[in-house]
This record gives C-alpha cells, sequence and structure tokens, in this order.
C-alpha cells in the first residue's frame, strides 16, 4: 500500500509497484494533463512536480513514492491561472498544444530553482522538454516573461 | 428540411448558402430560434487532393462552413477541420466573424465530427484557408443581410437605413435604435437566404479580424491541461490496449506464448490480428493485442510476449543497400516529367563546363508528440470512435470497412491533434481499437508507444536525385536536368507503384522556379518496402533540398556570391507554365517575381554579405514555393572544431497571399523551421532485414531548445493575391538554407542528408 498526495489529495495505491507515476495519474485517477510521450524520461512530456522538483512521471515508478507529494499541471491552477500560464498565454507560446503541461511545469521548476534565468540556464532547464511544434523561441519568451513577474 | 437555397457556380466552385434553421443536424447544440446557415462548397481543388495521394470524390454538393446565431447571442461557429497546432479553429472563424461584423468574444468554436455533409475534411496539403477563405466570407456576409433584414422588418424601415454597427447589433441610421444579434436571430431564422448578387463583401479596408494578429482560441485550455487530446479519452468501461506489430511490413505471426503476459497484474487477455491484404493502405499492421485494465499492464504484459514472426519478402530490406540501387536508378534517364528546349542536346553540343551532383535524403518518421491512440466502442451495428485524426472520413470508412458495416454506422468524433504532421490522416490505429472493442464487446483505448509509433510509421519518402547543368563561361547554366528516384505514396495503395504521382513531382520538382531555355525533369521507379506517407511538406523536402544546394554549388562553381546568383537563376522574374492544373493556375499562377522578392527582402533583413563568412560561421540561403506560397529563408549557422552545428538566426520571408491571421502564420513558419532544422541535423530512417532501426528520442533525435535556431525571424509580405497555404511551405527552405550556411562556414559540401551523416553534430 503506497501513500502519496497528489495536488494536496491524500491517496492510496496498492496496484502494481512498478507502474510509472504517469500511468497512475493518467489511468487510475483520470488526471489527463499530464502527457505521455517518450515513457524513456526522453521528451519531457510527462512532468510533473515531486516535491516540487520536476520529475519525468514516465520514469517514476509508484514503488518509489511512498509519502511523496506530487504536484500536476492541474494542481498549479487551482486559484486561477499560475504565471507561468499567464506568460504562456501571453506570449501565445502553444501550437497543437500536447507538450505544453510539461513545458510549464518544467519552466515552474527551473524558475523555483533559478527565479532569474539567462539564456543559458533557460537552454539547460528546458532542453529536456521537446516541442515538435518548435514553439522554442516562445517558450524560451515566455520564461523570461514569467521570471519579469517575480523580479 | 431545406428552407431555401442559392447555388452561385463560378467555374470550377460551386457555392450554395441553406437556411439549415430548421434541419436536425448538429442537434442539441442550438436552441429554438437560433439562426443556423451552412454553406456548401464543391469538393477541394484536384491539385492538392493529388498531391495527397487521395482519390478525389465525385461532384456531389458538400456543405462546408455552418454557423449558428443563439437567442442568447451566441455564435456557434463549427471548425469542420482537424485542430493539430494549425491554428484552424482561430484562423477560420475568425474569417466568417470579421464579416458577420460579430464580436469575437462571444463566438464559440465547436468541433464538427466526421460527417460527410462537411465535405472533405482532410486536414492536409495546407488548404483549409485557401479552400474556405471565400466560403467563410460569404457565410459571415450572408448572415449579416439576413439580420439587417430582420432589423428592418422588426422596426418597419427600408433596409438601407439600417447597419452592422459596430459589432453584434444592427443599428437604425436614423432613430439610432439598436438590436443585438440575439434578439434579431429568431427573426431571421425566418428570412430566406439571400442571393449572392445581394450580400455585399466587406472591402479589405473594413476587416477587424482578417489580417489582424490573434491568439489561439484554445490557448487558456491547453496551459491549463484542460485541451482534450485523442490520448485523453476515457469513456466508462473502457479498456485499454497494446498492439505487438509484426517487425518487418507484411510479416505474420507464426506463433505465440502468452504465458507470462496472462501474469501480468492488470493484463485480461490477448487478441490476434490478421495481417492486412495487399496493398496495405490503411489497414492494421496485424500482430497480437495486449487487453488490460490500464495502459502500463497493456505495455507490461506486451513486453512478456514470446512470439515467433515470419518475416516475409520485406526482410531482406537493408537501406544501405537500398540507397546504392536508388542512385544507381537516379544516374540512369527516367520518365520524362516535364521539358522545355532540348537539355541533351545543348549537352552534347558542349560549349561550356558540366557540373553534375548527386543527393541523398532519408526516410523520415513523423514523432508527433501524441504518438497514435484511438478509443473505439463497437455496439451492435454501431461504432463510435474519438480519434485524433485529420482524416475523420478515412476513420468512418476504414473501421467500417474492417467490421463489415457501412461508413454511416460510424461516428467519429475528432479530438485535439498531439501533432499530426500527415502521420494523422491515416486511420489505421482506429481500426485497431475498432477491431479490439468489437472483439472484447467493451469500448478499447489502443496505445502506440513512441517505440510503435517510430517502428511502424507511414515514413516520409527516401530519395536519391541527380542534378546536371551545362554551364557557360559566366558560370550560367545553358541546360539544367533533374532526376528524383523515391518511392511512392502510391506503393501505399497500389504495391505495383513505383513511379512518383503527378502531384509528388508538381511538389517541388516538375518544374523550375529558374529561368532556363533548356529544362527537363525526370523521375525513375523505386520499390516501397516500408510504408510511405505524405509528411509536412512532403515532396518539397528532398526535391527543394536538391534544387537549392545544386543552385548554391553552381554559384561557387562561378565564384559568385550564391544570393547574387539565386536572383540571377530566377531572373527578372515570370510566369512558369505547365506545372499545376489549368484552373489552379489561373487562380494561382508559379509568377517567380514573388520569388524573387521574398528573397531580396530575406537578403535585406539578414543583412546578406555583411557578416563575415568562413571560419566557423555562415549564411545560406534558400527559395522554394510550396502549396501556393513564396518562401525565402536565410540561415545563420556557427560550426565550432568538434563539428557542433548552432544556429543563432533564421530569418524567413513569407508571401502568402492575404494571411487571415498573421500570429498563426508567424507560429507555422516559426516551427517549420524547428521542424526542418530536425530534418537537417539527425533526421534520418535506417532499416536492418526489413526492421526500422530506431525507436525512440534517443535514437531519433529531433530538435530541442538547445539545438535549434535560437531565433526565427518571420516576416509576411503584405499581399492582396489569392490566400496560400501556411502550414507546410515554411519546411522545404530550411534544410537546404542550413546545409549551404554549413558550406559557407566550413567549405563542407553536404550531399547527403542528415548533417550527423557528415561529421556535424
Amino acid at each position: 500500500m503506497i501513500q502519496l498526495k497528489v495536488n494536496g489529495m491524500q491517496q492510496t495505491f496498492d496496484g502494481d509497484p512498478e507502474m510509472p507515476l504517469l500511468w497512475y495519474v493518467r489511468d487510475i485517477l483520470g488526471m489527463t494533463g499530464t502527457k505521455f510521450g517518450c515513457g524513456m524520461s526522453l521528451c519531457g512530456a510527462c512532468t510533473v512536480l515531486e516535491n516540487g522538483k520536476a520529475v519525468r512521471s514516465c520514469s517514476r515508478p509508484m514503488s518509489k513514492l511512498q509519502g511523496a507529494e506530487i504536484t500536476t499541471i492541474e494542481g498549479i491552477s487551482v486559484h486561477g491561472p499560475h504565471r507561468v500560464q499567464k506568460a504562456w498565454q501571453e506570449v501565445n507560446v502553444p501550437q497543437c498544444g500536447y507538450c505544453q503541461p510539461g513545458q510549464i511545469m518544467q519552466a515552474v521548476s527551473l524558475l523555483s530553482a533559478t527565479p532569474r534565468p539567462g539564456d543559458d540556464d533557460i537552454d539547460a532547464g528546458m532542453a529536456g522538454n521537446i516541442c515538435r511544434c518548435g514553439t522554442y523561441q516562445r517558450i524560451r519568451a515566455a520564461i523570461l516573461e514569467a521570471a519579469k513577474e517575480t523580479a | 428540411m431545406i428552407s431555401e437555397k442559392n447555388v452561385e457556380m463560378n467555374g470550377a466552385v460551386s457555392r450554395a448558402i441553406e437556411n439549415a434553421s430548421r434541419r436536425s443536424f448538429l442537434q442539441g447544440l442550438f436552441s429554438a430560434g437560433a439562426l443556423v446557415l451552412c454553406v456548401r462548397i464543391a469538393p477541394r481543388g484536384l491539385w492538392a487532393a493529388t498531391a495527397a495521394g487521395t482519390p478525389i470524390e465525385g461532384s456531389a454538393f458538400h456543405p462546408g462552413v455552418y454557423l449558428g446565431i443563439q437567442p442568447d447571442g451566441t455564435v456557434f461557429i463549427v471548425a469542420h477541420r482537424t485542430e493539430m497546432g494549425n491554428g484552424v479553429r482561430t484562423s477560420l472563424p475568425r474569417i466568417l466573424a470579421d464579416e458577420l461584423d460579430a464580436d469575437w468574444g462571444r463566438v464559440k468554436v465547436v468541433q464538427g465530427d466526421g460527417d460527410e455533409r462537411y465535405g472533405s475534411q482532410d486536414t492536409d496539403g495546407s488548404h483549409s484557408v485557401r479552400e474556405f477563405f471565400d466560403a467563410m466570407r460569404d457565410a459571415g456576409a450572408t448572415a449579416r443581410l439576413m439580420l439587417v433584414r430582420a432589423a428592418a422588418q422588426q422596426w418597419g424601415v427600408p433596409e438601407s437605413q439600417c447597419v452592422a454597427d459596430p459589432v453584434h447589433v444592427v443599428s437604425d441610421k436614423l432613430s439610432a435604435r439598436k438590436l443585438g444579434y440575439g434578439e434579431l436571430a429568431p427573426l431571421a431564422a425566418k428570412l430566406p437566404v439571400p442571393g449572392k448578387d445581394e450580400i455585399k463583401l466587406k472591402s479589405p479596408s473594413e476587416w477587424r479580424y482578417i489580417g489582424k494578429p490573434a491568439p489561439g482560441y484554445d490557448v487558456s485550455d491547453v496551459c491549463a491541461g484542460k485541451a482534450l487530446f485523442g490520448m485523453d479519452v476515457r469513456v466508462d468501461g473502457m479498456l485499454y490496449a497494446a498492439v505487438a506489430h509484426p517487425p518487418v511490413l507484411g510479416g505474420k505471426v507464426k506463433s505465440v506464448d502468452d504465458a507470462a503476459t496472462l501474469k501480468v497484474i492488470g493484463v485480461k487477455q490477448t487478441i490476434p490480428i490478421g495481417p492486412f491484404t495487399p496493398p496495405h493502405a490503411f489497414q492494421p499492421l496485424g500482430g497480437v493485442a495486449v487487453i488490460a485494465d490500464n495502459t502500463f499492464a497493456a505495455f507490461k504484459g506486451r513486453k512478456q510476449l514470446k512470439i515467433e514472426w515470419d518475416n516475409g519478402a520485406n526482410a531482406s530490406y537493408n537501406s544501405t543497400d537500398y540507397k546504392k540501387e536508388l542512385q544507381e536508378t537516379a544516374r540512369q534517364p527516367g520518365k520524362v516529367v516535364h521539358n522545355v528546349g532540348d537539355a541533351d542536346a545543348e549537352f552534347a553540343k558542349g560549349g561550356g563546363k558540366i557540373i553534375e551532383a548527386e543527393y541523398f535524403a532519408p526516410h523520415l518518421a513523423h514523432a508527433s508528440m501524441e504518438p497514435p491512440v484511438a478509443v473505439a466502442d463497437v455496439r451492435e451495428d454501431r461504432v463510435t470512435v474519438w480519434s485524433p485524426t485529420q482524416n475523420p472520413m478515412g476513420v468512418r470508412e476504414e473501421v467500417a470497412k474492417a467490421l463489415g458495416l457501412k461508413k454511416e454506422d460510424v461516428t467519429c468524433h475528432v479530438t485535439f491533434l498531439g501533432g499530426g504532421f500527415g502521420r494523422k490522416s491515416k486511420p489505421d490505429y482506429a481500426v485497431e481499437a475498432a477491431v479490439l472493442s468489437k472483439k472484447t464487446g467493451k469500448p478499447v483505448k489502443v496505445v502506440w508507444s513512441r517505440e510503435d509509433d517510430i517502428q511502424f510509421d507511414y515514413y516520409h519518402s527516401v530519395a536519391a536525385m541527380h542534378m546536371k547543368a551545362l554551364v557557360d563561361d559566366k558560370g550560367m547554366p545553358k541546360a539544367w536536368l533533374q532526376r528524383s528516384v523515391f518511392p511512392p505514396i502510391g506503393s501505399t495503395f497500389d504495391k505495383t507503384a513505383v513511379y512518383g504521382s503527378a502531384g509528388e513531382m508538381s511538389l517541388g520538382f516538375d518544374v523550375s522556379p529558374f529561368d532556363l531555355a533548356n529544362f527537363r525533369s525526370e523521375n525513375g521507379p523505386a520499390t516501397a518496402h516500408v510504408r510511405i506517407g505524405w509528411l509536412r511538406s512532403v515532396a518539397n523536402i528532398y526535391h527543394a533540398f536538391a534544387v537549392q544546394s545544386f543552385a548554391n554549388e553552381l554559384a561557387y562553381a562561378a565564384n559568385r556570391d550564391p544570393y547574387d546568383y539565386l536572383l540571377a537563376l530566377i531572373g527578372p522574374g515570370q510566369v512558369v507554365e505547365g506545372g499545376a492544373p489549368k484552373e489552379m493556375a489561373a487562380k494561382y499562377p508559379y509568377d517567380t517575381r514573388r520569388l524573387r522578392h521574398v528573397a531580396e527582402l530575406a537578403a535585406e533583413k539578414a543583412n546578406w554579405g555583411k557578416k563575415k563568412s568562413g571560419k566557423g560561421s555562415g549564411m545560406g540561403m534558400a527559395v522554394h514555393r510550396s502549396f501556393l506560397t513564396y518562401v525565402a529563408s536565410v540561415v545563420e549557422v556557427e560550426v565550432d572544431d568538434a563539428g557542433v552545428v548552432t544556429i543563432p538566426n533564421v530569418y524567413t520571408v513569407v508571401d502568402a497571399g492575404i494571411v487571415a491571421n498573421p500570429e498563426m502564420v508567424r507560429q507555422q513558419f516559426e516551427g517549420a523551421a524547428v521542424f526542418g532544422t530536425s530534418i537537417a541535423r539527425t533526421g534520418e530512417i535506417t532499416a536492418t532485414n526489413g526492421v526500422v532501426n530506431q525507436s525512440n528520442f534517443n535514437t531519433y533525435p529531433v530538435a530541442r531548445m538547445n539545438d535549434a535556431p535560437r531565433h526565427v525571424d518571420v516576416h509576411i509580405v503584405e499581399s492582396m493575391a489569392a490566400p496560400a497555404g501556411v502550414g507546410e511551405p515554411g519546411v522545404p527552405p530550411i534544410a537546404p538554407a542550413i546545409c549551404n550556411a554549413v558550406f559557407a562556414a566550413t567549405g563542407k559540401r553536404v550531399r547527403e542528408l542528415p548533417l550527423a551523416r557528415n561529421g556535424f553534430v
């Protein structure tokens, strides 16, 4: 029996302990904002926060998550859009939008560790998140925009 | 019930608007008293259909556009085309809203299901705006006039006294009375549809939305993780499936041991899926499905399957040998596609230097971020499919065929697409879901892993190009021969197809943008050993790579600046004859003055020639016209001693005629620069013994933030020419422009894509 918190709600899980967090939130909890892209931590579409830090949920088995506090895209905007989401809208980042929840979660994590990121910080922080539509320059602009708000 | 009909015939395009306020179609969406109009247009142009390799439907009328105005003033516009990042749910409704003088904030966009009454819904070939621009305007202007007439009737004043002003209301010019669109809708719904000669379209100076930038309609939902993609569909009682596909195209299951699979927690059963009957077309590949109560269990169970395969004839396919075959074919005379003058006579005469070069571009996978996925619920003679699809009609037809039903028995709900790029025009994965739902008696969601996606794609074709020119003492070509060889998309539908279709050849190769007195294009045969399909900008990718690289090589051979030389090749500009069908050429002449213009602007934006070239930094240019749009890109590269290529800047200039939403256009061209960068740097699918060697983003890398162009500058030419495509035309110039820049920086010519094959990273 694994106990964890997802977006502040206490949850218990007694299924296959090898099940990655991704499929737990999507298929078991029915929260589909977190996306499946590669299953190997290569694309970042499944990024969520584990105890405040970005992780690839496709590669985090439930067995490792006893007592963890997980935040998904659904969890950052309970009281209206998060400043990163607002910046994303302002810059009109998304095209297809599928990777964007993962990009946003990664950016939230980046900004909490590095509130005023430079271009190299953004490159290093975001290189693990693929966008096949190619919205990278807008993602960069949105992160800089969101950083202004905290400054 | 159709209460009124107005038919307008205008050459190849026929159009009709119906008052559909009392029809049952779209029931549930509109309340009583709503004004509902549908606009019918004839099937889309021959050209786009041929290019996409799809058969052309008959001449039946098809409604293409629906709009409704509710008594509460809400304007519903049905998006009958697919949203996959192309911005179509924003751009098309805004065209209509403009002519309607509607308040954009009160417009709700509703996604249409797959329905023949919308006509072809194939969202491919970059044609949504160009095909529906006029129809959207007509629909909006017609509804506006009906609202004005309703107001005039209500007030008992002449129609000329009433205007739609400023938005969402009709005003009485004399008394300043106003009535909202919602209030007028019930009365307008009872009016006959005005004739085409009665409606007055706005002049471009009156446009409030067309040509003005606006963000995506769905942007807030997307950022909140609320947009429903195919991957996100959940249906009560749904099971999950993963399919072990035959590793080689056309392979069959010899034997299966599923004992270990059935022990996996959550796995319910395994189900064999039979092999396809050639040609494979959109049929499932066959294999063994693992059915489970969650996606992970299905994936885990699939890994435990022990399957012996009969790989079949394609097991002999090795891409290294195949490349040599294609290159050898490209050196032999091929089928003549287009001819101007007599190139052979000039070659024989000599009197100059012969320059030849061979180019090669490998297979590519689409790798949309959302892998193929679909949910099907098969009930007794009734099927519901939820699918991220560019081709909802194809879903209905193929599912019906596989289950022995009529397409009328199949409903297809179109979800958001997590990228499409042409992959999701092929509904094989939706058919898998339907077949498995029928066998289990439950709704089934088929989820493809990334490995499935990359190993079992409908690949962008591999191609070899042979180029030859005879140049005079100034280095200008007196004769030009170009030949391309690639397994055609037609092989997906006809196993004997080995030559490119007219459509494929029209994608950047049949005619030349250059002012050449003697020119011949040819195509040689190639047999496919994997599934071939269209990928964003299709054959333009390899064709533009060869033509624009060769032009660059000729410039250096002539010891001239590549940009100046490119302009000299284009010449003063002319209308190129012989490419498109006549009716297409009449509306969209291939005018190389526009190509020259985008080249000049791109050089200006990039400060061409003002930065130092060589010693690891350089600029490259390529121009290309595709999907009726003229594009020039200048790429700046820096190459370090280890061969690492970085791209600080891309300058793209676009002439796409009238642009519906410049913001969406900019996004498309920014994205195309990144897509093209992936093609140039690392894009390559190879096969050994019929098995594709790549399987995930580690072996099939695509551009990431740190290796994509840092900055893409998109300049849109102001134009009142007919609207042209924007989703795809940004892709073709990028790879040749990058390779030309790499040459300028390093002196190393890349004739075979990707850069990774040439010692660059």
